[in-house]
């Protein structure tokens, strides 16, 4: 049988109010740990909850991390939402002492870059608050940001986020902090977002009623 | 660029929403999360639901308010108030809060926001201070219990300590103003603006527009807190937001 919507739950919090935001877009949701059932998803939603090192680890050790990479390789619309949109990218910085020893993390690997923490002397880190998007040209062919006006103010929460060795094109919204990063990013199927859509108010039950648009195709 | 924030907070007493004033004379305005939803509506960039009962039996009341909340809730919400042990805050977190006030608990424990910083993040953590001034000196003593038990502690040292600790954000309430509506103790927040590396949000006297904007602009603060001016619908937050506009202070206007 399948499923609408699978938030993956890999147990690291809350994932009422994502699960909750989506359906009160019109989705059926299913919150989900088990592999086989994100296998069975029309759509995946992968929240961000907790750090880089133990998202993955929980993630792999559960076979999700399997379940998550075929499916978005076979195509499966895929929305990562603050860590969530860390995840799909080579590798986090996240941790500084780890099994690989030199700090970097593996991630999903599904896009290329990394994730590094956001640093400054003069504003404050983490990130948090409502802050604006300012859509690139891919951003403003992207189907999440339909009807989502330039310079839309949406919630943040998060120390780390894309390095600028991702790749440029995949970038849809950048937002300046103590730098210039990808708040989003658009690739065939993948969707991410360094913000928190269920967060957000109006503006992100637009996107996210997007995401389930293009789900439905 | 980042917004300058405008908090309702929604005082809760049996799972009811109540404002003292002066932190006596309670009056009822309704049920919580209703209430939140419609200041997410407004235009609100956060709420606080702050128990003021706080009784161990309560507690479940409040944790079911939490989740109630994250159920219903599109912007970020935080829970204070009776919180004893990092027990409570886990179960609060757990039930969906983005954040968690801790007062007296923390003043008796200062260990106790080291140790929710370890497990929830800084960003989950904030640190809510009552100030009275002490006679008429720009020195400010910490009180608990609404203001009825006196501590001996500096605010300023307190809100300097809480930061060292891993405290996300300082919830600073004049308690001198408190109800008074005559606007947020300036030189209080600004002090306190001033000794912390992270955000502070101003509390207790709002009356008018202009004060909302002062807290900003002459208090430093990061946000702007407030109480009965909502619920008695004297201002709404769009109201506010729009005259804080009006003085180049950065905001949320798109709701």
């Amino acid at each position: 049988m399948g499923h609408e919507i699978v938030v993956v739950d890999y147990h690291k919090g809350n994932l009422l109010s994502v699960a909750r935001s989506m359906s009160s877009v019109g989705a059926e949701v299913t919150i989900s740990d088990d592999p086989r059932t994100i296998s069975e998803a029309a759509g995946i939603i992968l929240p961000g909850v907790g750090s880089f090192e133990d998202a993955m680890s929980y993630l792999r050790s559960s076979g999700e991390a399997d379940a998550i990479v075929s499916s978005v390789r076979a195509g499966v619309p895929f929305l990562g939402i603050c860590l969530g949109l860390q995840l799909p990218f080579d590798r986090g910085d996240e941790s500084t002492t780890n099994a690989w020893g030199n700090g970097w993390v593996p991630g999903l690997g599904l896009l290329s870059g990394s994730v590094t923490r956001l640093k400054s002397d003069r504003l404050k880190v983490p990130h948090v608050g409502w802050d604006q998007l300012h859509l690139t040209a891919h951003g403003r062919e992207c189907p999440l940001f339909v009807d989502v006006p330039e310079g839309s103010n949406v919630y943040f929460t998060h120390s780390y986020a894309l390095s600028d060795d991702i790749d440029e094109d995949i970038v849809t919204t950048r937002t300046h902090y103590t730098r210039s990063f990808a708040s989003s990013v658009w690739k065939d199927n993948i969707f991410g977002l360094q913000f928190h859509p269920e967060k957000s108010s109006a503006t992100g039950l637009r996107i996210l009623s997007n995401f389930l648009r293009f789900v439905r195709g | 660029m980042l917004t300058k924030r405008v908090i309702p907070c929604l005082d809760v007493k049996d799972g009811r929403v109540v404002k003292g004033v002066n932190f006596v004379n309670l009056v009822d305005a309704g049920d919580p999360v209703e209430l939140a939803t419609i200041y997410d509506r407004e235009g609100a960039d956060e709420v606080i639901f702050l128990d003021i009962t706080a009784t161990s039996d309560d507690r479940k009341t409040t944790i079911e308010l939490a989740s109630h909340a994250a159920a219903e809730l599109r912007i970020p919400y935080t829970v204070g108030g009776g919180f004893r042990d990092i027990a409570g805050m886990r179960a609060m977190v757990a039930a969906g809060a983005d954040k968690v006030s801790v007062n007296s608990a923390a003043v008796k424990n200062p260990e106790l926001i080291s140790l929710a910083a370890a497990a929830f993040g800084s960003q989950a953590v904030i640190c809510a201070i009552d100030a009275k001034r002490q006679g008429k000196s720009d020195k400010w003593e910490v009180y608990l219990a609404g203001g009825r038990i006196a501590t001996g502690i500096d605010a300023l040292e307190w809100a300097r300590e809480a930061a060292r600790r891993g405290a996300g954000e300082i919830l600073l309430t004049s308690m001198d103003r408190d109800g008074t509506k005559e606007g947020f103790d300036l030189a209080l927040t600004r002090a306190v603006a001033r000794a912390v590396p992270i955000p502070v949000i101003a509390s207790g006297g709002v009356g008018t527009l202009e004060h909302f904007a002062e807290g900003i602009i002459e208090g430093e603060a990061d946000a702007v807190l407030a109480a009965s001016v909502f619920h008695f619908g004297i201002y709404s937050i769009r109201q506010v937001k729009e005259y804080m506009a009006s003085q180049g202070i950065p905001v949320r206007l798109d709701f």
